[in-house]
Formats: C-alpha cells, structure tokens, sequence
C-alpha cells in the first residue's frame, strides 16, 4: 500500500489505518462521530495527499481543457477554481475533479486519487488525438494536501499566512505561505463548513501539518479521517467518485447537469446528448429513513412491492441524529417526498426522498 | 484502553460474553474490546423474542458509523428477551459493554456447550494477540 508523507504522524497518533484505493489512509483517529462534530462546531485537519494533481502549460492549454472537460472554463480567472467533470466516450463520468487557473497558460487539475491515472491517460490521448500545443505533468507524488475544514479555520489559518484570508472568497485560491512554506490556499472543501485546501511540497506537508497543529490546539481543533469526511460529505449531498460516481453515471443523472455547458464541444458531448435526447430513466436522489436501521451501499429500494433501484451512500448522520443516504431511484419516484422502501437485510425498512443536501451550515 | 474482562462469564473467539445466570438462561453481550473495535455504535438490530439459534449463528446486528457487523451467539437456545434499550441508546455498547450494553436473554439449550468457551484469562490472551 501507498503511504502519504503524514504516515508516521497517523501512526504516533494511534490512528486506525484503512485500504483507501490502495492508499493507507486515517478512517479514524479516535472516533468519526466526534471528528465529525469537531469539524462542525470547530475546525479539523485531514491529510489529503493521496489526491492526485495534474499540471497542464501551453499556450493551448485552455483549448486542451476546453475539450477535455464538460465545464465551460473562458471566463475563469487566474486564481479562481472550477469544478468540472470527465467524461468517457459513453458520456459516462471517469472523474469530477476541480480545475486551478495558476496562470495564463497553467492549470492544475485535482483528481480524485482512484481515478488520477485514468484521468491522465484521457486528457493526454485527448491532446495527442488534436495535437494541442500543451503539455501535462502528474505532480501528485510530489505535491501534499491537506483540508482544514470547519468554522475556525480561517481564525486558525490567519496565525500561519501573511496573507489577508477575510479577502479570500470562496472557489478561489492564492499562492502564499504557511508557516514560512511556500504553499498554495484555497478557500473550499468537501466537507459543507468554510475552509480551505493546502497544497504545498510533499516534503514539507509534515511541516505544515505540525504547525497548523500547534496553531490550532487552543481552538479545540483536530486530525480527522477519512469516515468523518465521508459523512461529512454525505450531509452536505456532496458524492463520492466510485460509490455513488462510476464510468456508467451521466451527469445528467446525478446533481451534475450544472457542470455540463452545451455551448462548447467536449469529449464525451456525443453519446450524452443521445441520453438527454432519449431522456433520464434513474436519478441519484436523497432519501432519509423513517423506518428503523441504517441503508448501506448497495441495498436494494423498492416502491410498493417493486424494485426501482439502490442505495449508493447510506450512513448515520452525527449532525441530524437519523440514517441518510443517497440512491439511484427510478426517475419517476425521484421526486421529494415521495415514499420508498429500502430492504435492509430480510426487511424492508421504510425512507422517503428528501431534498439534497441534507445539511447546510449556517452563514 | 479496553475495561478488564470480568471473570464472571465466559467468551468466544468472535468477541461476544455470555453470562449463566445459573438457571437455565444466560445474558449475551459483545466485549469491550468489541466495541472498541467498532466505535461509535449507532444501530442494534435486536432478535425477535422466541427466535431460536445454535452456537456460532448470527444473534443480532450491530452497526458503527462506517460498518455493519454480526453478533453471533456464544452458544444455542431460545431468545427470551432483549434490551430494548439499545433500540433508543445504542451507544450504552460502547458505554457499558459488560453492564447495561447487554443484547439479549437466552434460554439455553444445552448449557454443556458453554464448556467450549474461553475464560476471561485464555479471551485476555486472545486479545493480546490480536492487537500484534
């Protein structure tokens, strides 16, 4: 398995270590419904160095992102972030991954770290396919990330940066310093709270971690892993790429179709126009139980008897005290409030669809 | 640190206790290591009362934030009653695995069986192994 640079640092911490996609990553360092509300009420630190980061330069780099991605990227400016999405020739979704504009003519694309090769291979056969004049770069061995997630983080951040955070919207990033480290901020995350995404040299995300430590200890703010950041995510309707996210999802069946900007060509545009022409049959809906027990990934959901579809993401929410989760649902039962039955073992324990995302912070 | 595992029962290699109550029933319950293991229990799924199971057989559910897991019975009998406490405090697991966390009451079939089991101090071992 792959460790991140912050191995060592998870193990003196006693952390539980997990198989992420062959990474071995934090679930926990002491428990996710704690880290969970630390991240809520005060701040927490998640290593994040398993994410993939992509360089793209040229003077045609835009054109080559342009095509690759689904997002219309013209208007975006230097230090603004965009969240695209990468399609297959099937219009399926290989990725959703947020684009860095460092620069005329240099991007950075964040990938998740299951799809970083796949991700590479398609933007380079792209450009080799048009003969873009722009070159990638996978700098994901040598680059750390870390998420400071929750509403503190600005306060905690502020003590390690020159830089003035208030001015600092939200989608946007500068290139700064933390703790003296050269080392780029962003204002955002996947977890619903404020905070920001750090990305600095993989040989320095150590530094970094210890001091954003130090700093942040007298605000009650602490490491979280990767369970508290999957029922984070989850309240905040955000999904996973790979469980509710595979090649075989469009995004027009998922909360993606904002993503899609019909005005320009992009790879993939072909075969998902032929699905909107021909119309959506499922959708990734919200649901939340009224029966007893937990949905899990991959239970089957039913509608008076008759089977309409599965549970992609389902776990207990630590902010709402009852059992979420999220699933492909025929189209036509899709809609809020409408009531389903989820089989939870030899039952069937009843759910109804409510409106994504499940929790929303207040601002 | 887990609490220490009472002398008073007995334990099988899955990490549940039973408790004889010397009249023909015994309470089951998962260790504290168990629950330490899971963390954050926010689900039982208790037996109906009357279900019958033998030694080994899935007893009841318990579920963490992030994982589902069987509670199999430490030995066979009739479910004769459950801690339908758990069904609003789950967390009394993690709290007082030994105590108020209990499961459920059998009526055993065959209380030979319990012979099989681990004392606390072969369930200590196993333990210690487990953590290296």
């Amino acid at each position: 398995m792959k460790k991140t640079p912050l191995y060592d640092r998870h193990a003196a911490r006693n952390a539980k270590m997990i198989d992420f996609g062959g990474w071995a990553m934090p679930v926990q360092y002491t428990s996710v419904i704690e880290e969970h509300r630390t991240t809520r009420a005060r701040a927490s630190v998640f290593d994040i160095c398993h994410m993939g980061e992509i360089e793209v330069k040229g003077p045609q780099a835009l054109d080559l992102l342009q095509f690759a991605l689904t997002r219309d990227l013209a208007g975006q400016k230097t230090g603004q972030v965009k969240l695209s999405a990468l399609l297959n020739d099937r219009g399926g979704i290989i990725d959703d991954l947020t684009v860095y504009k460092m620069d005329r003519d240099f991007y950075m694309l964040v990938t998740n770290a299951a799809t970083r090769e796949s991700d590479f291979q398609r933007v380079r056969s792209i450009l080799e396919e048009k003969k873009f004049d722009a070159s990638l770069t996978d700098v994901s061995d040598r680059t750390g990330k870390l998420d400071l997630q929750g509403p503190l983080s600005e306060a905690i951040l502020q003590t390690l940066t020159p830089d003035d955070l208030k001015t600092l919207r939200f989608y946007w990033f500068i290139p700064s310093q933390v703790a003296g480290i050269p080392a780029v901020i962003s204002r955002s995350g996947y977890t619903g709270e404020d905070g920001f995404e750090i990305y600095a040299a993989a040989d320095k995300i150590g530094a970094i971690w210890d001091s954003l430590m130090d700093a942040g200890v007298k605000q009650g703010m602490k490491p979280a892993g990767l369970g508290a950041r999957d029922t984070l995510r989850l309240e905040s309707g955000m999904m996973l790429n790979g469980q509710d996210i595979t090649g075989e999802t469009c995004p027009l069946e998922v909360p993606y179709a904002w993503l899609v900007d019909w005005n320009k060509d992009f790879a993939g545009k072909p075969a998902l126009a032929a699905i909107r022409e021909r119309g959506i049959r499922k959708k990734l809906a919200g649901f939340e139980m009224t029966g007893r027990g937990i949905a899990r990934h991959g239970y089957p959901v039913s509608k008076d008897g008759r089977e309409i579809g599965y549970v992609t993401s389902g776990t207990f929410s630590p902010t709402l005290n009852k059992a979420i989760g999220l699933a492909f649902i025929d189209a036509e039962n899709a809609e809020p409030d409408s009531e389903i039955a989820i089989g939870i073992r030899d039952a069937a324990s009843g759910a109804k669809i409510v409106q994504l995302p499940f929790y929303k912070r207040q601002k | 640190m887990s609490k220490p595992n009472p002398t008073d029962r007995l334990y099988s290699k899955d990490h549940e206790w039973i408790l004889d109550r010397g009249d023909g029933t015994a309470l089951v319950g998962i260790t504290d290591y168990a629950q330490e293991m899971l963390t954050d229990i926010v689900f039982v799924e208790l037996p109906p009362i009357g279900k019958k199971v033998a030694a080994g057989e899935p007893l009841a559910v318990v579920e963490s934030v992030k994982s589902v897991s069987d509670v199999y019975s430490p030995a066979g009998g009739e479910v004769i009653a459950v801690n339908t406490a758990l069904e609003n405090a789950p967390e009394l697991v993690n709290r007082d695995a030994f105590g108020e966390g209990w499961i459920a009451r059998l009526k055993l079939a065959d209380a030979r069986e319990l012979k099989t089991l681990l004392d606390a101090a072969a369930y200590d071992a196993l333990i210690l192994e487990e953590k290296h």
